[in-house]
């Protein structure tokens, strides 16, 4: 298992204990995902309207996800005939086989990648390094956190946790010839610089995809930097790396999606590229590449679709305002999540792309307050999700009130024997009333007896203590009163 | 025993009162009977007749969500029949009636005779400031004129799931006298969450600290929300800081005001 791999496991109530204490990682997130809400806002004053389209952008990704099968099936096709190569990767190891492949297959020792999730969860970079090929991140972000060894905390804003001065001190010491500045226009400057000799040199391009369109075999990059178009057209071959879930049926559902995903992410009404590629160079044709690739990674997405109930977690089209909603992800980050996707949405798929036990304590890390479903483009219940998930990993598919089809992967694993019984206890309490009754009326008269250290809730809470009269005792006293 | 209101639902229904029953939820039976206890007086000052079913205790959210909805269908199943007549079921708590409202049914989706009950009652579910303002209409008027600066805190399950954001807001602003203060990210949770608090203490604890932090920064005289989970975890938060602030349940805020008016 390589060193990512490790940083990827690690104890994520350890990292977010750390990420609090860290008041300047916190006030750049807050600031950061305040400013995102804003922008966000903005591009949505009209709350009816922005539920109309996401109705359409809901109904368009759970439609295509109804006939994922025949979708995908229709979308090989057309790639085929357009003449670009599908291959289908089951897991991480595959996917990242099929890339050693065709980078010996053309001699390649240097790719240009574009922004991907998918590759960051097959850790690409790190395996075609342990292969002695180069594959240069070229999105802005990636790049800075490339450079310095670093992982995304954002699907969006990779480098969000970054300061200017941290990205000054990483391009000075690790760009030949960079000088120390924190002019966040020459910083920009000087990556521009640095990466245009690797488009040029690099016979690969890799890029993600964020919609595919099985009626045309279209593949929909959206982005703003370029680095997107020129990784999808200056190499010899293009490579693009995705999700199976990415596929919807027509070129026609991309306009809402689209509409939907640019406002929600970065709070614009449109991206400044918009890339719609359908095959490779065609005869006669200028530019574009010779060849091209497209890798539909499942890793553990098929569990997810599987399931009635946790199909919506695949309705997702990354657009990140779940996180920037969200106030657990504003306060820990999203480097603490130890996952590829961080967030709300990182805790309804990881348990799908992992498995429940590793990710066991993401579920849990909600208080269920909804901003993240609230905000969702394509409506996907992700509270809903975190409980569904809290439920599976506690129950074995025997004991299970909603048995899944089959096991998910760890499902049962969580289950600790105190907790599941300290349930038992409660429900024996209050689904007998005078049992019930019973407590109220010790707690009320016993809370005295009240513990001053209650676990976690008194690190910063005075302890929980029962009234000296329950609401019943007073209704009762209120009653002898009046007769 | 019976701390049901002395009038019996026939000789109510024959004074031409309007009945509500009363789910006045395990935490404020327990930890914040305060609130229970105005929200009825100040339900019965609208004219309304509580009936308060003695065998109540949780709806059932703590084991809900925290994955345990086997446990919380049982706690749930024993008090589908407390609520027989055909009367609004008033729950002093967003979480609490969204509960109630939204999840009671879900959990007997395999039992046909316990969802028609569920049904039932989801749909005769509301909460309390709704009530207040919707259906009872108190007039506020003669209230105090005292002047006094209010924050208000909505939970998130009230905002989101219970629709009833807009409610509070509108009581107090029929309160002579009170003025709303907003606080910076209102619209975020206090960061209490059921088990969340303990499962993840020190996010919570973050949370809520901040909330308490913007609310403080309003300098506001009080503060109320309309959840007394919310309260719970910021007012034992306070306590721990040595504030002297306490937040209340809007319910106790409108008896205050009631009782220090010119109708007294």
């Amino acid at each position: 298992m390589s060193g990512a791999m490790a940083i990827k496991l690690a104890d994520f109530q350890a990292n977010a204990r750390a990420a609090l204490k860290d008041p300047k990682l916190r006030d750049s997130f807050t600031g950061a995902m305040d400013f995102l809400i804003d922008r966000r806002a903005s591009q949505f004053p009209d709350l009816e309207a922005f539920e109309r389209l996401r109705k359409v952008g809901e109904a368009v990704r759970q439609q295509a996800l109804s006939k994922l099968p025949e979708l995908l099936e229709q979308l090989e096709n057309k790639l085929t005939s357009l003449g670009v190569q599908v291959h289908w990767a089951e897991t991480a190891a595959d996917a990242n086989r099929i890339f050693l492949d065709l980078a010996r297959r053309h001699d390649a020792s240097l790719m240009v990648k574009g922004k991907s999730m998918v590759s960051e969860e097959i850790e690409l970079n790190h395996e075609m390094a342990a292969q002695g090929i180069e594959c240069v991140e070229t999105d802005m972000g990636e790049y800075i956190l490339q450079l310095d060894g670093d992982r995304p905390s954002h699907i969006i804003m990779p480098a969000i946790h970054k300061t200017k001065q941290d990205v000054a001190e990483i391009f000075h010491e690790h760009i030949k010839g960079a000088p120390l500045t924190d002019d966040v226009n020459e910083l920009i400057a000087i990556g521009r610089r640095a990466l245009r000799d690797k488009f040029s040199a690099a016979r690969i391009g890799v890029s993600g995809v964020n919609f595919m369109v099985a009626e045309t075999g279209s593949l929909v990059l959206v982005e703003n930097e370029g680095n997107g178009r020129l990784c999808t057209s200056v190499p010899d071959v293009h490579i693009a790396i995705t999700g199976i879930e990415k596929v919807i049926e027509k070129l026609e559902h991309v306009a809402p999606l689209f509409a939907l995903l640019t406002r929600s992410a970065t709070g614009q009404a449109i991206t400044t590229y918009l890339n719609v590629i359908t095959g490779p160079r065609r005869a006669g044709e200028k530019d574009g590449p010779r060849e091209m690739h497209l890798i539909l990674l499942d890793n553990g997405r098929t569990q997810a679709y599987r399931e009635e109930r946790f199909r919506a977690t695949l309705q997702c089209i990354r657009c990140g305002a779940c996180m920037n909603h969200c106030p657990v992800y504003t306060r820990v980050g999203g480097l603490s999540y130890g996952t590829t996707y961080p967030g709300p949405i990182g805790a309804i798929i990881s348990p799908h792309l992992q498995n429940l036990k590793e990710t066991r304590h993401l579920p849990t890390a909600s208080s269920l307050c909804g901003a993240c479903g609230e905000v969702c483009p394509v409506g996907i219940p992700i509270p809903d999700m975190l409980m569904r998930l809290r439920e599976a990993g506690r129950h074995s598919v025997a004991q299970s009130a909603t048995p899944p089809q089959q096991a998910l992967r760890g499902q049962g694993e969580v289950r600790q024997l105190a907790e599941a019984l300290a349930w038992k206890a409660w429900r024996l309490l209050y689904s007998h009333p005078a049992l019930y009754r019973l407590l109220v009326w010790f707690a009320a008269r016993l809370n005295w007896l009240t513990p001053p250290w209650q676990g976690g809730w008194t690190q910063a809470r005075a302890p929980l203590k029962p009234a000296s009269k329950s609401l019943r005792d007073l209704l009762a006293e209120r009653q002898r009163k009046q007769n | 025993m019976s701390p049901t209101p002395a009038s019996t639902p026939a000789s109510a229904a024959r004074d031409g009162k309007r009945n509500v029953y009363f789910f006045a939820t395990c935490v404020i039976d327990m930890f914040a009977p305060e609130a229970g206890f105005d929200a009825i007086d100040v339900l019965e000052r609208s004219g309304v007749q509580v009936h308060f079913p003695v065998r109540q205790t949780c709806c059932g959210q703590p084991a809900y969500t925290t994955g345990f909805p086997e446990e919380a269908a049982k706690v749930a199943a024993a008090q589908l029949d407390l609520f027989p007549e055909p009367w609004p079921i008033v729950v002093p708590s967003g979480s609490c009636g969204g509960m109630l409202k939204h999840h009671w049914p879900k959990l007997f989706a395999n039992d046909p005779v316990k969802l028609a009950k569920a049904e039932a009652i989801s749909a005769r579910t509301i909460e309390f400031t709704d009530y207040l303002l919707n259906v009872a209409d108190l007039k506020l008027d003669s209230a105090s004129r005292r002047p006094l600066r209010v924050a208000l805190h909505t939970a998130c399950s009230a905002r989101r799931e219970m629709g009833t954001l807009e409610c509070g807001r509108e009581l107090l602003s029929r309160l002579p006298g009170v003025e709303l203060v907003e606080h910076a990210h209102e619209s975020e949770c206090c960061g209490f969450g059921g088990t969340f608090s303990v499962k993840h203490p020190e996010i919570s604890a973050a949370m809520t600290s901040d909330k308490l932090d913007a609310i403080r920064a309003t300098d506001c005289d009080a503060m109320v929300s309309a959840d007394c989970g919310c309260l719970l975890s910021l007012n034992l938060m306070l306590k721990k800081r040595r504030d002297l602030m306490r937040g209340q349940h809007i319910a106790s805020l409108i008896r205050e005001r009631l009782d220090g008016g010119e109708a007294q």
